[in-house]
């Protein structure tokens, strides 16, 4: 049994941990150890290919956890008012979108915008004053809004536990104490809910910066890090790769254990 | 005009619904200015609904409240003239103490200036003996103190009422007495108009200057303390204030009634002659050592609780009946042990009587 685990366990990280060492590595083969150097991190920040796909996927990542915080907040809120039926229904519907496989949200999102752009462009060609109308494509926003409806089922659900914590009986007080809604919103249930709103902005980030399989299908002719990566590792694999690997491993690693502590600490209080 | 209204509280013909469930049946109520009224009842009979029809949490289905003469209809919680201490204090968990107290006040439109919030602030807190204590988070602070900020939170505002859901029911005995004091002469001195709501019918008893006694979604008497334990409208208040025992009987004239064993009894006069109900309190009954009398009886337990003892006598064909006892009053010598016979007199006037439970 005891080797079953450590089995289970070295299939698990043995690759992870192989790719941060030869991240490290002097020589440019990943079948020896030649020394350490950190010279394929230099490499790797110098390429302009890479770091203009690192600047897409961080402005992808912004843009669509930004969005998913403050539509996933105000889901979260919108679901208190309901009636307990109608409620659960939704409540199942946001459940069930965290489950969806990233390859059917990438091809439902595809199949959508293709249809949507179909109407839509005719009809922007025909209102447009000037010679060249622009066209709706695939592109940043399609990877932002594919990204931002999976993040906003991640949110909503991530501010509702903390909402149903919260009880209603400060809500109360607070309106017994003259606050209209809107200030017993901003002064009370707000600083409540932050963490969890950041929490899940954080999460929401991290997804949206590693996300390969959903991006793939709806980028269009944009590339995002992850699609980069897949696009040189067939090229083979070089230490560079290795050395980007590392940095999103780490990057990812702080972020969600920031988020995990944000979750946590306001739990323990 | 408002502001001479005898009355800061009223219900008219209020009824409050949930779903199937109807938690308060038509209810009339006025509590005059500056009184201390206890809204007494068991649990579930809808003491909370009332108070939160006050508050403006919920809705009146039916009916409506007024406060100081005005109709609340549609008037939203935050602009009542009311403040409410919470049965869990609902303290803001990320506020310290000062801003908690201060919070009420930030919202008053004309704005009150940053320094005289400040004062009053100090000034409240003071008033509940919790100066120094401004900084503390609330997390900082025992139940005892929690309770404390959340009356000086509501308190700081000066409404016209304030509303107190069973505030002292989670704090231990000897605190929650100390409270009680403490909430009766915060009353006197403030003079604003306090409604409590519990269903210990000791604190009610000894805070209000009237009791309001509800069961099942209905006042069924609303009178002082002093009434409602002498004079208690009903079976029920007799029952739910105070220990009392109750007989079945058989009123034969004015003030005299045969008990199930066939003994006569002086009972307090009324109009009804037949089948009755007879209420008398513990302590309206005298014990004497004899074997003959009218009642006789044997005791059957006895709990010695200092100044009195209570003693459980068993009448045969009646049943046990519980008397309260001060030891120089019993007899010349000392107290009554299980299983001695004795003989049972009503005090004149204290047995009353109420219709039959069948028929009632
Ligand atoms: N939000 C609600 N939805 C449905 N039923 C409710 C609701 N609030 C109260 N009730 C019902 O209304 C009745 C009165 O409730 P209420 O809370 O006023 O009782 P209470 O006198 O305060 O009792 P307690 O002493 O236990 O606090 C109860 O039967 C209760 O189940
Ligand atoms: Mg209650």
């Amino acid at each position: 049994m005891r080797a079953l685990v450590t089995a289970v366990y070295v299939f698990l990280y043995a690759p992870i941990a192989l790719v941060v060492l030869f991240s490290f590595n002097a020589g440019r083969h990943a079948s020896e150890f030649t020394g350490f150097s950190l010279q394929w991190y230099g490499k790797a920040l110098s390429n302009p290919f890479l770091t203009e796909a690192l600047l897409n996927s961080l402005i992808i990542a912004f843009t669509s956890a930004g969005t998913a915080a403050v539509f996933g907040t105000m889901a979260a809120l919108g679901l208190e008012r309901l009636g307990p039926r109608t409620r659960a229904v939704f409540d199942g519907l946001f459940a069930a979108a965290i489950v969806v496989p990233g390859v059917v949200i990438g091809i439902a999102t595809l199949v959508a915008l293709v249809e949507v752009f179909r109407f839509v462009n005719p009809v922007l060609t025909f209102l447009w004053p000037g010679d060249t109308p622009p066209k709706a494509g695939l592109g940043f926003f399609s990877i932002i809004a594919a990204h931002g409806l999976f993040s906003l089922a991640l949110v909503t659900m991530i501010v509702k536990a903390r909402l149903a914590s919260l009880g209603r009986d400060i809500v109360e007080a607070s309106s017994d104490l003259y606050a209209t809604p809107f200030t017993t919103f901003r002064s009370i249930v707000l600083p409540q809910i932050f963490p969890a709103v950041a929490a899940g902005f954080l999460l929401a980030f991290t997804f949206s910066f590693d996300d390969f399989i959903v991006a793939f299908f709806v980028a269009g002719s944009k590339t995002t890090l992850p699609i980069y990566v897949f696009a040189s590792i067939r090229r083979g694999v070089t230490p560079e790769v290795n050395a980007i690997a590392t940095m999103v491993l780490v990057s990812s690693i702080l972020i969600i254990a920031v988020a995990r502590l944000l979750l946590t600490e306001r739990r323990a209080s | 005009m408002t502001a001479t209204h005898p009355n800061d509280i009223e219900f008219r013909r209020v009824v409050k619904r949930y779903g199937a469930v109807t938690a308060v049946t038509g209810i009339d109520l006025a509590v005059p200015r500056g009184a201390f009224v206890a809204l007494l009842g068991p649990s579930g009979c809808g003491k909370t609904t009332c108070l939160r029809m006050i508050g403006g949490f919920e809705q009146p289905s039916e009916g409506e409240v007024l406060i100081r003469g005005e109709a609340m209809t549609g008037v939203p919680p935050y602009r009542r003239p009311v403040n409410m201490v919470f049965q869990h204090y609902a303290l803001f968990p990320h506020l310290d103490v000062s801003a908690n107290v201060a919070y009420g006040l930030k919202q008053m439109r004309p704005r009150i200036e940053t320094g005289e919030i400040a004062r009053r602030v100090a000034e409240a807190l003071e008033m509940v003996r919790l100066d120094g204590f401004g900084g503390r988070r609330i997390h900082e602070l025992s139940g005892g103190q929690q309770q404390r900020v959340a009356l000086a939170r509501a308190l700081v505002n000066r409404p016209a009422v304030l509303l107190l859901d069973e505030p002292l029911a989670a704090l231990d005995k000897k605190l929650r007495t100390a409270m009680q004091i403490e909430l009766q002469s915060l009353q006197r001195n403030l003079g604003i108009t306090f409604v409590l709501v519990t269903h210990d019918q000791e604190e009610a008893l000894s805070m209000s200057d009237l009791v309001c006694v509800m069961n099942a979604g209905r006042i069924v008497q609303m009178a002082t303390p002093r009434e409602i334990y002498d004079r208690p409208a009903d079976l029920f208040v007799a029952d739910f204030v105070g220990k009392t025992n109750i007989l079945d009987a058989s009123v034969v004239a004015s003030g005299r009634a045969r008990l199930a064993d066939g003994s006569m009894v002086a009972v307090a006069p009324s109009d009804r002659v037949g089948a009755a109900t007879v209420a008398i309190r513990p302590e309206a009954i005298r014990l004497a050592r004899k074997a003959a009398g009218d009642l006789t009886g044997t005791v059957t337990n006895r709990i010695f609780l200092g100044a009195t003892a209570e003693y459980a006598v068993r009448v045969p064909g009646v049943g046990d009946l519980l008397v309260t006892a001060d030891h120089h009053a019993t007899s010349k010598s000392d107290l009554i042990e299980p299983g001695e016979a004795v003989a049972l007199t009503f005090d004149p006037g204290a047995a009353l009587v109420f219709p039959a439970r069948s028929s009632a």
